[in-house]
């Protein structure tokens, strides 16, 4: 029954989406599909009976009529009070079966979170996110932004902070929401338990660029995430020709230095995202533009007009300028 | 009305004015009372929320506040209990005369209140915007002082109105039983919060 | 004279309503002694419960209007991935306006207003309690939404969400005065609905007619005392945070600031403190209204009245232990959220049962397919759905994902429209011939009723969908491919519907006003006290108090209709009675029109407003009000009357 009601469920939307939370790739996200299914008959059933009975007692045929014009406007016949109690019944053990179930659920994902393997930071800005991977080993702690990679079955803890307001870390097919709260320490439990590349939203109004504040998220097998996870050690790469060491020289001694860090130069602001490995992402501004060269010209140009609002100004580039600043950060894979 | 009426009885013999529970404005009176009760209790609740937040109450470098001013509030308010039942009795039994007589003293006594409140403010050993403990200490003080002032406001007209000739209308007479009903509410709120300002940051102390 | 010989005089010998001064002569009497002073300051200082409970409803479908024109230019915006008919910023206002306007200026004062109108002609009585300060509750409501939309107009509307989270609302995010009017619109609102509630409250405790004990109150009457108890402990919550808000923007306190070990949270417990309690303040009344059709089109009494009250009553209490479900996403301990979950799902079972007993009805009696019963019937099918999808967030497995999506703004729709916006239009539609002396067309109404029903279900279904799809909250726009294209596209198209819809309900609501056909006083052949006057009812509502024996007073009159008599003629009188039983116990003088609740909220105004750029302005500000109130309640004669007069 329980599969029948989610297939139904599945059926009436595109599962295939990369933020849906029918997706049930994360061991939270399945329970979510599952228990949702259990909700839906129950519901469903409740939902039938009120409305048939309401479609019946308007429109059935009738003899006997309690009502003013038969002056019997204040008898009941004797079937109410019974009936009454019935309702009340199922009403209740409706209610105290779906509690039950929502708690085996919350059970369930308690234990799939209760021994992390990975441990990861995220803290919420306006509008972008930073990533940091957690290591007791100083020399291995991995520093990004605006994206989160993670190894197939591996439970993961996400440590949850804010900068500045409230905002909500959600990867719908994953996992549900945890609010960021300043001055507060929430968290997460991931367990990826398909691959593929997911996106997540922040989910609490944050200000006048709340809705392009994305997420890039790839699920991939262990070996790949080590490998995405060496790479991401290494510093930013150097320049390899003349156009990208004028775009490396303006972005570390100009005004980009000033809130951006790329490991291994003497850019180290870490009021921006971080761009060591900038050229790796899938989007450019926390999901606001498809990484590629034409959208990196835009971005760069004129950060305001693609997301008006954003702490990134509008610094009204020269056009060499422009063209050694994306050679650079183009090749910082 | 279509249908012709049946005279069932005579209320015209019926009085004009009662006290308590048979008054429409002792009801208006109650009403006023539990909408600032809910706005004290939640005010209360926020203390015991932002006390959470710290490890220590009052928080160091801060001192509790003074106890001198707030203890001295107290017992004026206490005392001022005995001038406020006299006039609520002599309300109840139309006693005009006590009633004119012992009014301005709730007046006086509530001037008194005021500059003792300011020896309070000024006592606090902290101020709003220091830090959360320091602005809801000042919030529960300044929504009570908000309150006395209404409540002397109130006694201030009555004073007045019942030194007219309008002091003979026993209607008048309910509205001095109710204020003095009033009185009560505002100084049973305040016991609470003498006790959230100046004591229970010594608790931890 | 000593007051205690004054309280002993036998009563004055003035012209009494009674055997011998009754009919059309009587009635002359009462109108003059019961009516407005002439022209325009005539029309300011009316104290009649029908005018302001006019007023009321009236400016509140202005603001509905208003509000529903911003949500036809956000589904404009939302209809395509990617939209640039809006930008982000003057979105967000919009939003805010959208929420704030139709929770604080439309759904709570239009409930309000009903039962400004229709509660002394239901009970019995000429006027509601403290006639003034209910006149000052409609000026200072009105005086709140004119600051919210002045700003809009001068574009510093806020744009913060109707629910102003900080630290986005506080002093470090929310730059300039935005959210400064929000907060102090918010205090206007809650003083005028505060006020309100406390005269409703007195008038049904005190001025029922003889015989109406509280088991024979109308049920309508009963969710009007339960709304106003929940509006009298839930909104000094709003009004605390809101405070504290302005506190921490403008004289630098730390409530809500983390960086001094305040709590952005503390906000978001006193908000929603009063933001549950406040969606059932909204809705009880309407299951109020559809007590009382569902009783008239079924031609019987509400089947088993007292578990209707105790459901409301239930509803009422249990609404204020639910509200942490609004945070299931902040990281508050598991085992609290426990709690919560279980009273968010038995919230469901007093209006489980309140359903059992309307379709009972309908199931004894012989149901009339007019135009408020279908507005029910709507109301059944709809609120049903997002009761249903209630009880789904209510467990925190679901609510974490479906948490600020789509799902939840679906979700809320169809409780607020479905559940009160429906029974309200049934409402109007119903009551409309006792306001106005005509009926609204049929045909029209069946036509809106139609168009309203279906196109609601296109423009909000599809919305649970887009939630589920991945469809955050408060976005002005969304990414193509994510397969939100359609049903927000469905949703747009949805919204048009219902926005013609309810053009056409006002425009039968206008054009009826003269062309309608005339009504009888009981159109409807209904039960309750207020179809015993005409329509509409005159301004001292009835010649002689009635006395009553029934919950269906007019079913079960004989002949002719018992009565008290012996109240004054030519000043306002009416009569108390006691609280339980309904036996006639004083005299009461009402109050006369005065201008002093109109000047009163200027002085307010100039308050509140000016108290949103310096605090001095309360302190200064406040003597104004001081003369304003002192010279509203000083009485005007220079010695007391023989008797009470209220001037």
């Amino acid at each position: 029954m329980q599969r029948g009601g989610a297939y139904l469920s599945l059926c009436v939307t595109s599962c295939a989406g990369v933020q849906n939370a029918f997706g049930g790739q994360g061991a939270e996200d399945a329970n979510f599909v599952r228990l949702f299914a259990v909700f839906m008959v129950v519901c469903t059933v409740m939902y039938l009976i009120v409305s048939a009975a309401l479609v019946i007692a308007v429109w059935r045929r009738r003899q006997a009529t309690l009502t003013i014009e038969d002056r019997k406007h204040h008898e009941t016949s004797a079937a109410t009070r019974p009936a009454l109690i019935v309702w009340t019944v199922l009403i209740a053990v409706g209610l105290v079966g779906l509690t039950i179930a929502s708690f085996f659920t919350d059970r369930s994902n308690a234990a799939n979170g209760s021994k992390p393997r990975l441990s990861l930071t995220v803290t919420a800005n306006q509008w972008w996110w930073d990533v940091e991977y957690n290591s007791p080993d100083a020399s291995k702690i991995v520093r990004t932004a605006n994206e989160i990679h993670l190894p197939v079955g591996v439970p993961a803890q996400v440590t949850l902070k804010s900068n500045d307001v409230i905002h909500s870390f959600w990867i719908p097919n994953l996992a549900g929401k945890q609010d960021l709260i300043p001055g507060r320490v929430t968290d997460a439990q991931l367990l990826p338990r398909k691959t593929g590349l997911f996106r997540g939203q922040c989910a609490e109004f944050c200000g006048v660029q709340h809705a392009q504040m994305a997420l890039d998220v790839t699920v991939e097998s262990k070996a790949a995430f080590d490998r995405w996870y060496a790479a991401q050690l290494q510093p930013g790469r150097p320049p390899a020709n003349p156009l990208q060491l004028a775009g490396y020289r303006y972005v570390t001694t100009r005004e980009c230095s000033s809130c951006h860090n790329i490991s291994g130069t003497p850019a180290g602001g870490h009021v921006a995202p971080d761009l060591t490995h900038f050229a790796s992402r899938r989007s450019i501004a926390a999901g606001a533009l498809p990484m590629n060269r034409g959208n990196l010209y835009g971005w760069v140009a004129d950060p305001q007009s693609q997301k008006p609002g954003n702490h990134m100004p509008t610094v009204g580039l020269a056009a060499n300028d422009l063209h050694a600043i994306v050679a650079y950060l183009e090749a910082l894979k | 009305m279509s249908l012709q009426p049946s005279f069932i009885e005579d209320v015209s013999e019926l009085p004009t004015h009662a006290f308590s529970y048979r008054s429409l404005t002792w009801w208006g009176i109650i009403g006023f009372m539990v909408i600032e009760g809910a706005a004290f209790a939640l005010a209360i609740a926020a203390y015991f929320f932002l006390m959470s937040q710290e490890q220590e109450w009052a928080p160091r470098p801060w001192a509790p506040p003074g106890l001198l001013a707030g203890t001295l509030f107290t017992l004026v308010m206490l005392l001022s209990e005995i001038p406020n039942t006299m006039i609520k009795k002599a309300a109840e039994s139309y006693g005009i005369g006590m009633v004119r007589k012992l009014l301005p003293w709730m007046v006086g006594i509530g001037l008194l209140l005021f500059v003792i409140r300011g020896f309070e403010f000024n006592s606090l050993n902290v101020l709003w915007y220091d830090n959360a403990y320091g602005s809801i200490i000042w919030a529960l003080l300044f929504l009570h002082t908000t309150h006395v002032a209404t409540d002397w406001g109130d006694t201030v007209v009555l004073w007045r109105l019942m030194r007219t000739p309008h002091g003979e209308d026993p209607r008048r007479l309910v509205d001095t039983d109710e204020n003095a009903l009033y009185w009560r509410f505002v100084w049973l709120a305040w016991l609470p919060i003498y006790v959230l300002i100046y004591w229970v940051p010594r608790l931890f102390q | 004279m000593t007051p205690a010989e004054r309280a002993k005089q036998p009563p004055a010998k003035v012209p009494r309503d009674g055997p011998k001064l009754t009919g059309p002569k009587l009635e002359e009497k009462l109108a003059e002694t019961w009516s407005n002073p002439p022209g325009f300051i005539g029309w300011l200082s009316s104290v009649d419960h029908k005018d302001i409970g006019r007023r009321y409803v009236i400016t509140a479908l202005i603001f509905l209007a208003l509000a529903g024109a911003l949500a036809v230019v956000m589904r404009l915006q939302l209809s395509k991935p990617d939209n640039d008919l809006i930008g982000a910023a003057r979105y967000n206002e919009i939003f805010t306006m959208h929420g704030t306007t139709m929770m604080f200026l439309f759904a709570v004062p239009v409930m309000q207003g009903m039962q400004i109108y229709l509660t002394p002609l239901m009970i019995g009585t000429r006027s509601n309690a403290f006639p003034r300060l209910n006149a000052f509750s409609y000026w200072t409501y009105l005086a709140g939404g004119c600051l919210l939309w002045v700003a809009f107009i001068l574009n510093i509307a806020p744009d913060i969400g109707w629910f102003a989270y900080p630290p986005l609302s506080g002093p470090q995010f929310g730059v300039g005065k935005r959210a400064d009017i929000w907060a102090q619109m918010v205090t206007f609102t809650e003083v005028a609905a505060l006020a309100a509630a406390v005269s409703l409250t007195a008038t049904i405790l005190k001025q029922r007619a003889p015989g109406m004990s509280l088991a024979r109150m109308p049920i309508f009457v009963w969710a009007t005392l339960v709304t106003s108890l929940m509006v009298i402990f839930s909104m000094p919550s709003v009004a605390l945070a809101s405070s504290l808000l302005l506190s921490d923007r403008l004289v630098g306190t730390h409530f809500y600031n983390p960086a001094e070990n305040g709590d952005a949270l503390l906000w978001q417990h006193l908000f929603w403190f009063f933001g549950h309690p406040e969606v059932y303040i909204i809705f009880l009344p309407a299951t109020g209204f559809v007590s009382e059709i569902v009783a008239t089109f079924s031609r019987r009494t509400i089947v088993m009245y007292p578990i209707v009250v105790m459901s409301l009553v239930a509803t009422g209490i249990l609404a204020f232990g639910l509200w942490v479900h609004h945070m299931f996403a902040t990281g508050l301990p598991r085992i609290g959220y426990s709690f919560y979950t279980a009273a968010s799902m038995s919230v469901s079972i007093p209006t489980g049962l309140q359903i059992f007993c309307w379709i009972a009805t309908l199931w004894e009696g012989r149901p009339r397919l007019q135009v408020p019963l279908l507005y029910v019937i709507g109301f059944i099918f709809t609120f049903v759905i997002g009761g249903l999808t209630g009880v789904i967030i209510a467990a925190v497995p679901l609510d974490l994902q479906l948490h600020d999506t789509y799902f939840i703004v679906a979700h809320f729709h169809y409780v607020l429209i479905g559940g009160a916006v429906f029974p309200l239009l049934g409402a109007i539609t119903y009551w409309y011939p006792k306001a106005t002396g005509r009926m609204m067309s049929e045909t029209l109404g069946k036509v809106s009723f139609w168009m309203i029903f279906l196109g609601f279900q296109l423009a909000f279904f599809p919305m649970h969908i887009a939630g589920i799809n991945g469809m955050p909250r408060r976005v002005y726009s969304y990414p193509a491919g994510m397969g939100l294209e359609l049903p927000n596209l469905l949703s747009s198209i949805g919204s048009m519907v219902v926005a013609v819809a309810v053009l056409l309900f006002v425009i039968n609501m206008v054009v009826s006003l003269r062309g309608g056909l005339k009504a009888a006083p009981n159109p409807w052949g209904a039960p309750s006290l207020e179809w015993a006057t005409s329509c509409p009812p005159p301004k001292y509502n009835f010649p002689h108090i009635p006395v009553v024996d029934s919950r269906t007073p007019l079913w079960d009159a004989g002949e002719k209709m018992s009565v008290v008599h012996g109240l004054r003629v030519e000043e306002r009188e009416l009569l108390l009675t006691t609280v339980m039983h309904a036996k006639p116990d004083l005299r009461e003088p009402s109050a006369e029109p005065s201008i002093w609740p109109f000047i009163a909220t200027l002085a307010t105004t100039v308050m509140f407003v000016s108290s949103i750029f310096s605090p001095w302005a309360v302190v200064i500000g406040a003597m104004p009000v001081i003369i304003a109130l002192t010279a509203w309640f000083w009485p005007k004669s220079p010695a007391p009357e023989r008797e009470p007069v209220i001037s």
